[in-house]
């Protein structure tokens, strides 16, 4: 859990003069305004006594169905009767981690995870441990090495919850083989795997690769989905598919939670789906965010400090960033504050404050120039902040010991990595 | 009365202000008051001009709130406002001028030195980092000369971890102090109205060497008040209390910081708006003098107004 002081720090990142590159916002400024007015229109014409009534916990058939569609765009089959609508993906990671965690159960996750899990991880007081990545996802070499030890501790971990494509935050995206090795270490084991994928949809660059679910049939991988990244976030819309006995707990689950997901969303939700040019609308979306990633990875090839590293994501909302390793990111956020530029730094996707001089960058929800701005401000903090230390310790008259190593040491995911440190592993 | 309740602004405790005006605002209308709460923005003397309050609350933490802006604003606009006036709240906010002029009213403060980034970027003074060990010992703190929570605060056990420390004390202000650390038992004097209320102790909540994670990071330690102190050292730490207060030019309320050594009281700085939120040192020092929170604000609002 992050200390409240920097919770509180967080909170003038929502005031308006601050160019944001902390949320995981998508840009709703291009949604065509005459297919809104058109669903409001039908909606008024035909539904609102019954988009303004309670609808099924599992969701209305029209989303599901149409859930199916969105997943097939991935080339992964599903049974409308598995999915369970939830409000926003959010609550997926929730109701799963409340079906299936008990105090002290182990999560096994990505490290850097997304940030959003780790408190409902912990406020089920889960045992998290996170996996470090490189370039290729999730390294599964040490993914078996911490489940062989964990075996000795006389543990199983309830499940592994990893984003393998286009993580958040790290922008990677799990390797083929990975993923068939994952697949099968989740069949061997019995291990459930719940891959979330928000982002799936939204690649930039090279070809799609099958989801986990789609590898494994469905029987130990538990898929989380949402329309939040593909069409809006402010609907609310998530879902799950699972095996039919964690569904029935699932659907108790949301029952107590909140009934129902938004009746008159999910309405708009699978119309728009259903008859709207989603497809089109998906690849416009995809259009303008390889546009931002492109101006932002320029950006940062001109403003950031040498020394700094970064990925170029092939789809998705985020870049991971360390800086070198004298600055820490949360003080580099304090000083980056003062000239109206936020962004997450890397501590907030761990459970044991890595990532200290890492920052999640997201380019979706933010206009070119801002980015540009933005990118501009936090390089020259950053330079700053690394001359005055070079100073400090260049100084002859005092001679200074070396700097005594970083939390974490060597293990943490800096990217690019440098190939290929992985050893026999895939 | 029309109140103000003016909260949030842009300083990095803005979290912690807006928990602090939501308990006010409560206790206010619980009060009677006629309440309008203000955040910091472009409207905000367009606001105050066109509602003209009978006086404004200011449950604002850090720069601009808590450094004398917003109160010479008021000023101007002839607004009456809770807590210290313009010039208390500039001294309090500087640490290292609120130590000054400590030690030039005889009060006891831990040794510091102070740097500015311009002084070590322009002028080389990274070479007098060994003199300042010299003068402060080790360990020591850095920090921030203008932060009121503990974001930046670094305890430096060796030389060596100077330029980092520093590093992070600057990167939330460009001054920061280096201040000798002293071991002794954390008290909180909260003062309200020029009398000191009962103290509280900040009580490590697991010891170590020198509980740097405790007196530095929240959720480190437990409160108790009144503090467990015998009669002659309530006396003393209230006395230097009052003194650091009318020293700084403190009116309304405040809080002062002390450290509770050996061989008597030193003060760490003195808090001119401090945490109104419900756990808070300041409302649980009320509370242990008999003053709920509803009288807590109501006796704040009479000081500002009387």
């Amino acid at each position: 859990m992050r200390s409240s002081a920097m919770r509180d720090m967080m909170e003038i990142t929502a005031r308006p003069e601050v160019i944001s590159l902390a949320g995981g916002l998508p840009d709703t400024s291009t949604f065509p305004t005459e297919a809104f007015a058109a669903e409001m229109e039908r909606i008024e014409k035909t539904a609102v006594a019954e988009v303004l009534q309670y609808g099924p916990t599992e969701g209305s058939m029209l989303v599901r169905e149409q859930i199916v569609e969105v997943m097939a765009a991935e080339n992964t089959r599903v049974d409308a009767i598995d999915v369970t609508v939830t409000t926003g993906g959010q609550q997926a990671i929730d109701l799963i981690t409340k079906v299936l965690i008990d105090p002290g159960d182990v999560i096994i996750c990505d490290a850097p995870t997304y940030p959003g899990a780790i408190p409902t991880f912990c406020s089920y007081e889960a045992d998290v441990r996170q996996i470090e990545m490189d370039a290729d996802g999730m390294r599964i070499g040490l993914l078996e090495e911490t489940l062989e030890q964990l075996e000795a501790e006389g543990k199983r971990p309830k499940f592994i919850y990893s984003i393998p494509t286009f993580q958040n935050p790290g922008g990677v995206t799990l390797s083929l083989e990975r993923r068939h090795r994952l697949v099968e270490i989740a069949q061997e084991k019995e291990i459930l795997v719940i891959e979330d994928n928000p982002y799936g949809l939204l690649r930039f660059d090279g070809e799609p690769l099958p989801t986990l679910y789609s590898l494994d049939g469905g029987n130990y991988v538990v898929y989380l989905g949402t329309f939040s990244k593909i069409l809006s976030a402010g609907l609310r819309i998530g879902w799950l598919v699972t095996p039919t006995p964690i569904r029935e707990k699932v659907v108790l689950g949301k029952q107590a939670a909140d009934l129902c997901t938004s009746t008159l969303t999910q309405d708009f939700a699978g119309h728009f789906f259903r008859d709207g040019a989603w497809r089109e609308y998906v690849d416009e979306l995809t259009g303008i965010y390889r546009a931002r990633r492109d101006v932002m990875i320029n950006a940062m090839a001109e403003y950031f400090p040498h020394g700094a590293t970064w990925n170029k994501p092939a789809g998705g909302l985020f870049i991971w960033a360390t800086m070198p390793d004298v600055l820490s990111s949360e003080d580099l956020l304090a000083k980056a504050l003062s000239k109206n530029v936020a962004f997450v730094p890397g501590p907030n996707a761990y459970v044991d404050g890595r990532g200290r001089s890492s920052m999640r960058l997201n380019f979706s929800g933010v206009k070119e120039d801002e980015i540009i701005e933005g990118i501009r401000r936090i390089g020259q903090v950053a330079r700053e902040m690394l001359g005055l230390y070079e100073t400090m310790t260049s100084t002859d008259e005092m001679k200074l010991p070396p700097r005594p190593p970083t939390d974490g040491g060597g293990s943490e995911m800096k990217l690019p990595p440098r190939p290929e440190e992985e050893g026999p592993h895939p | 009365m029309k109140i103000a309740l003016l909260q949030g602004g842009r300083s990095l405790e803005r979290g912690v202000s807006i928990r602090s005006g939501q308990r006010v605002t409560e206790a206010l209308l619980d009060l009677g008051h006629e309440v309008d709460v203000m955040d910091l923005g472009p409207d905000l003397v367009g606001r105050l001009e066109a509602n003209r309050p009978d006086a404004a609350f200011i449950a604002l933490h850090g720069t601009e709130g808590e450094d004398g802006t917003i109160q010479s604003l008021l000023e101007l606009l002839d607004i009456p406002y809770t807590g210290p006036g313009v010039a208390a709240c500039k001294r309090c906010m500087d640490k290292s001028l609120a130590k000054y002029i400590l030690r030039e009213h005889g009060l006891p403060t831990p040794d510091w030195v102070t740097y500015t980034e311009a002084a070590i970027r322009d002028f080389g003074a990274a070479s007098t980092f060994g003199a300042a060990v010299e003068r402060v010992g080790i360990p020591l703190v850095a920090k921030p000369c203008s932060q009121g929570s503990s974001l930046g605060v670094k305890v430096v056990t060796e030389a060596g971890q100077i330029p980092n420390a520093l590093i992070t004390a600057l990167s939330y202000d460009n001054r920061a102090l280096l201040e000798g650390w002293v071991n002794g038992r954390e008290l909180a004097v909260s003062v309200l109205g020029g009398e000191a209320l009962p103290v509280v102790e900040a009580i490590p909540t697991e010891s170590n060497t020198y509980d740097f994670e405790a007196r530095y990071e929240i959720g480190g330690a437990s409160f108790e008040c009144p503090a467990d102190l015998t009669d002659s050292q309530t006396a003393e730490v209230e006395r230097v209390a009052l003194d650091a207060y009318r020293a700084l030019g403190c009116s309304g309320f405040s809080r002062v910081d002390i450290i509770l050594a050996d061989d008597g009281p030193q003060v760490l700085e003195i808090n001119a708006i401090p945490g109104l939120t419900e756990t808070s040192l300041l409302p649980q020092s009320a509370e242990a003098a008999g003053l709920d929170f509803n009288a807590m604000v109501q006796r704040i609002l009479d000081l500002a107004t009387a």
